[in-house]
């Protein structure tokens, strides 16, 4: 029942109630016998009608009906006019069940029924539905059939967009009329039709976006519909490359002993991985559109695979692990050149079907250094020190660190101005303390940083993470999105240059000056600038207030992660880590797993509830079945990961039943809470 | 920050032993005018009422074989269940059909070929689904086959990929999801888009951020969730709206502390129940509605719910978690 009042009922008024009921059941009753029998006279039909009138839901009576109408129909196909009358007549009770309620799914499906029929009464219908949307101009029912009727009379996309506007001036809250226009428009935008180019049609629309803002800063349909108008700014339709790993010029080395390759295989051809890094989800990254030109043996049968969701095949992250040989006996170290030509023939693909169609190339140098080959230390990683700060102007570091974007952005200029201009005119509004406003702010700045030239990029940072802060006080309801975006925005901040992020990279000693970086202690509530960090090795996370570990897939070069004193509330927010192939040492210690009774990640995890199969290995074979149902996301995550060293101490947990679980989901953990598991 | 635990102390309490009280009564009393015009989704009305007694962990006081008993009467020749005795088939009282047998642990009772076949035929070619044989399209109705043929497990009737694929189309500029194609996102069918490709595995086609921030604006200054921009708020979001920020992980976005007041604000203190908005008439409907949102909210003393399958996380472990 919605939105009736909650209210004792008198005695007179129950009896009047359960009077209604008992009619209305023996109504119901005559009616399904009716059905069951298959009776369709007029007297049958009537009741229908008579049923329909007082419950317009009871959906057997619709079904009643189309089966009455096509009895009728078989028997009179080849009267016209009685055909008209008939289906006339269900047009009739459809429309006043509409206005008893308006609601009512049957019986709009029944209108569609009916029509699809072959009546020819479509030119009535906008008219009747012109009467509805004046009544309920949200009525998601109506616009949806708006949409039905249109497409059936081929009506112009152009009128539509009028009466979209003219729905919009009689109330500009009206979220559905907003709504119909972005996909009226998009569809003309996709087209480009006359009239149609972005840059000059969007921002015509952000001036009537405007309005709805200004008029009122409370209505969110303005909120909505100007956050499209700048996705559509910013976000060319063409896939670009934003980054990649080895970077464009960087020279690498490549030896057994390093943590910069996979050393798992115990083969003598040994690999390293090939990152490609998309603004947005692309497929078809493949031999055929990615070409390899080097000296280096074993690129011919490369494959690529993207970083993500197993069902998924399309990603912004695509991986391929290049194969060298070490085992060759060479005195000298070796270097070849490695040339990565990508898009010279078609198949890259976004996910909404744009191709990437500017070829793009970049080059770098390999040097395969023959190492005596050592067994593998067991030695503890510790987080504590083996840290040596780095110089920011060393040339090591210069040399991992491409900030630059690659692809320049085509089509600028227009797309510069319009977000200048909405930050001017933003800037003016005349409540300081708006929302929306410092919010509209905080996301044009963001927008403007990403165009912008390095140097100034800082100082738009800062700005914007003041906005944050403000909203975070101002609209306490929603505090952990504008912490969210926070965090983004610092972390934008600390990758924007080579001296920034310096302040936050140190080689660690006892494992072969791994390159790390420390973002402990940073109040980081998510992971964002991904693709700036290809290239590190270990990475601290601990003392933030992180509760997934998204974003981090694209890291192959991971070894060490430490997530200690963090929000991680179950196995399943470490899902992403199943993709990292070379990392050995985790720590999750301190935080809140096992606290909750709701799991955010549960369906962000593959395993069974998310129908993935359940491949059952060695391992799972031998375990106690009940043990893995209830730590299912410990199981289906950890034993794809190859740990050596993990620490869970300090989460709810770790007690002594799941210490000695975990030992037997990941057999080759060397060291389990600081505890050494085997000799 | 701490605005999530600050109003706890004011707050009233969950009375569950009236709501229980009062799905017990509503089962029994049916001679008002409100309760006969429901009578054609009463398997509804059965799936909402058990599952809050779950919740609440007194599933037991219900007599299962009665239940059980009545719930085959409703079952066609099809393999479909109607609403009621009687009434025709649909794949609406069919899903809680098979969602009150999960409840139970009875889904051996069931001919699984024969359901499972009922709802797989509902598959179009363009791998939407209708609710019956009589055509109507609704990703509701896309949800309610994948959700029932995975308790079943008997996904691999359908085209998975399509029916994915059509979910998809149905994706909106605002992030959020409509019945179909170019309809206007509402809270209800994001639910079951973002439910069903929870369930297939397929969420890497959301875009959470942009959703997450459409689906936290649903909250409004009472603490209420709506169902979409510029309307009232209402309990039954709180499920909504809830699972589906859950799903995509994106729930710390709200305020817990203010949706749960809310929620309590709703209850009939008296004689049990809980209605839309404070002091509206309760129904089940929204009783289970409220409860489940406690549940999604951590309220002590309410079981977990699982917010792709609207069942119990104990009911859903056991089915899909065990081999």
């Amino acid at each position: 029942m919605h939105g009736r009042p909650r209210k004792v009922y008198k005695p007179e008024e129950e009896a009047a109630s359960a009077a209604k009921a008992v009619k209305f059941r023996s109504l119901q009753s005559q009616f399904l016998s009716n059905h069951h029998n298959k009776i369709y006279t007029k007297e049958a039909i009537d009741l229908s009608t008579k049923l329909l009138e007082i419950n317009p839901e009871a959906y057997t009576a619709w079904n009643y009906r189309k089966l009455a109408v096509e009895d009728t129909l078989s028997r009179q196909e080849s009267d016209p006019d009685l055909v008209k009358s008939v289906l006339d007549e269900e047009l009739k009770v459809v429309e006043s069940s509409l206005k008893q309620n308006v609601k009512s799914y049957g019986a709009w499906h029944h209108r569609k029924w009916v029509l699809s029929k072959g009546h020819s009464s479509v030119g009535n219908e906008l008219r009747l539905l012109n009467e509805f949307q004046t009544l309920d101009s949200r009525n998601f029912h109506a616009w949806n059939y708006r949409r039905f009727v249109v497409e059936l009379t081929n009506r112009s996309k152009h009128d539509e967009l009028k009466y979209t506007e003219f729905m919009i001036g009689n109330n500009i809250s009206n979220y559905s009329a907003w709504h119909n226009r972005s996909v009226l428009l998009s569809s003309l935008l996709e087209r480009k039709a006359d009239g149609f180019m972005p840059s000059q049609k969007i921002p015509e629309e952000y001036e009537l976006v405007h309005n709805a803002i200004f008029t009122d800063e409370d209505v969110q349909s303005g909120w909505f519909y100007h956050l499209w108008l700048l996705d559509q700014t910013v976000n060319v339709e063409t896939p670009l490359l934003i980054s990649s790993w080895p970077p464009h010029g960087s020279r690498i080395n490549l030896s057994r002993a390093g943590c910069l390759n996979d050393s798992s295989s115990s083969s003598k051809l040994t690999t390293f991985p090939l990152i490609l890094y998309f603004d947005q989800a692309v497929g078809g990254v493949s031999s055929s559109t990615v070409a390899i030109d080097s000296e280096l043996k074993g690129i011919e049968d490369l494959v690529w695979e993207p970083v993500s969701n197993k069902n998924s095949q399309v990603s912004c992250v695509w991986v391929a692990r290049l194969k060298y040989m070490s085992s060759e006996p060479c005195f000298f170290p070796k270097e070849y050149k490695v040339k990565v030509r990508i898009g010279n023939s078609p198949g890259i693909v976004s996910s909404r079907g744009f191709n990437f169609s500017v070829p793009y190339e970049f080059v770098f140098t390999a040097r395969v250094e023959d190492t005596v080959q050592e067994e593998p230390r067991e030695v503890i990683v510790s987080w504590t020190d083996g840290f040596d700060i780095w110089d920011a102007q060393s040339e090591d570091l210069k040399n991992l660190v491409n900030l630059d974007q690659l692809n320049g952005q085509m089509d600028f200029k227009w797309r510069q101005e319009a977000i200048a201009e909405e930050i001017d005119l933003f800037r003016t509004l005349p409540d300081s303390n708006s929302k929306i406003g410092k919010l509209t702010i905080a996301r044009l700045l963001m927008a403007k940083a990403t165009m912008s030239e390095n140097d100034v990029k800082g100082v738009h940072y800062e700005e914007i993470l003041k906005l944050y802060n403000d909203l975070m006080a101002l609209d306490s309801t929603h505090y952990h999105y504008y912490k969210d975006e926070h965090s983004v925005a610092l972390l934008r901040k600390v990758t924007s240059s080579t001296e920034s992020l310096s302040r936050h990279l140190f080689r660690y000693s006892d494992m072969n000056n791994s390159v790390c970086l420390r973002l402990n202690n940073s109040s980081l509530s998510r992971i964002a600038s991904v693709e700036k960090l290809l290239f590190v090795q270990m990475l601290d996370l601990s003392h933030n207030e992180l509760h997934s570990t998204e974003g981090l897939e694209a890291m192959q070069l991971l070894s060490c992660l430490n997530l200690s004193h963090n929000r991680i509330r179950s196995f399943s927010a470490l899902d992403s880590l199943r993709h990292l192939k070379q990392l050995r040492v985790l720590d999750v210690s301190h935080n809140h797993i096992g606290e909750h009774s709701v799991d955010t990640t549960r369906y962000l995890c593959s395993s069974p509830l998310s129908n993935s199969e359940w491949s059952q290995d060695e391992v799972g074979r031998r375990m106690t079945p009940s043990l893995v149902t209830k730590y299912w996301d410990a199981y289906f995550v950890l034993r794809d990961l190859n740990l050596k060293q993990l620490d869970i101490a300090g989460n709810v947990v770790a007690g002594e039943e799941f210490s000695s679980f975990v030992p037997q989901v990941v057999p080759t953990l060397v060291w389990l809470n600081g505890h050494k598991l085997r000799s | 920050m701490s605005s999530s635990s600050s109003s706890s102390s004011q707050m009233g309490e969950l009375v569950a032993d009236k709501h229980v009280r009062y799905i017990l009564m509503s089962e029994k009393k049916k001679e008002s005018f409100e309760s006969v015009v429901m009578d054609h989704l009463r398997m509804n009305g059965a799936y909402w009422g058990l599952t809050t007694l779950d919740l609440l962990d007194k599933l037991p006081s219900v007599s299962v074989d009665e239940v059980v008993s009545w719930l085959l009467t409703c079952q066609h020749e099809s393999g479909g269940f109607a609403g009621n005795t009687g009434h025709d088939p649909h794949v609406l009282y069919t899903l809680s059909a098979v969602q009150i047998l999960a409840l139970f642990d009875k889904l051996d009772i069931l001919d699984v070929a024969k359901v499972s076949s009922y709802i797989a035929g509902l598959q179009n070619e363009d791998g939407s689904f209708s609710g019956d044989m009589w055509g109507e399209v609704d990703t509701r109705f896309s949800y309610i086959a994948i959700c029932s043929l995975s308790i079943l497990k008997c996904l691999d009737k359908i085209n998975v990929e399509k029916a994915v694929d059509y979910i998809v189309s149905c994706k909106n500029l605002d992030g959020g999801f409509g019945c179909t194609p170019g309809a206007e996102s509402h809270a209800g069918q994001i639910f079951c888009c973002v439910g069903a490709l929870a369930i297939t595995g397929s969420l890497h086609h959301v875009d959470k951020d942009l959703l997450g921030w459409w689906l936290c604006e649903r909250q409004v200054k009472s603490g209420g969730l709506n169902g979409r921009p510029e309307k009232l708020p209402d309990v039954c979001y709180s499920w909504w709206v809830l699972s589906s920020l859950i799903m995509i992980d994106r729930v710390h976005w709200i305020n817990k502390a203010k949706l749960v007041k809310f929620i309590l604000d709703c209850q009939d203190l008296e004689n049990g129940g809980i209605s839309d908005r404070p002091d509206d008439a309760v129904d089940i409907f929204h009783t289970y509605f409220g409860v489940a949102g406690l549940s999604l909210l951590e309220y002590p003393g309410v079981k977990a719910i699982d917010p792709a399958y609207a069942l119990p996380v104990d009911v859903i472990n056991r089915i899909l978690l065990t081999k």
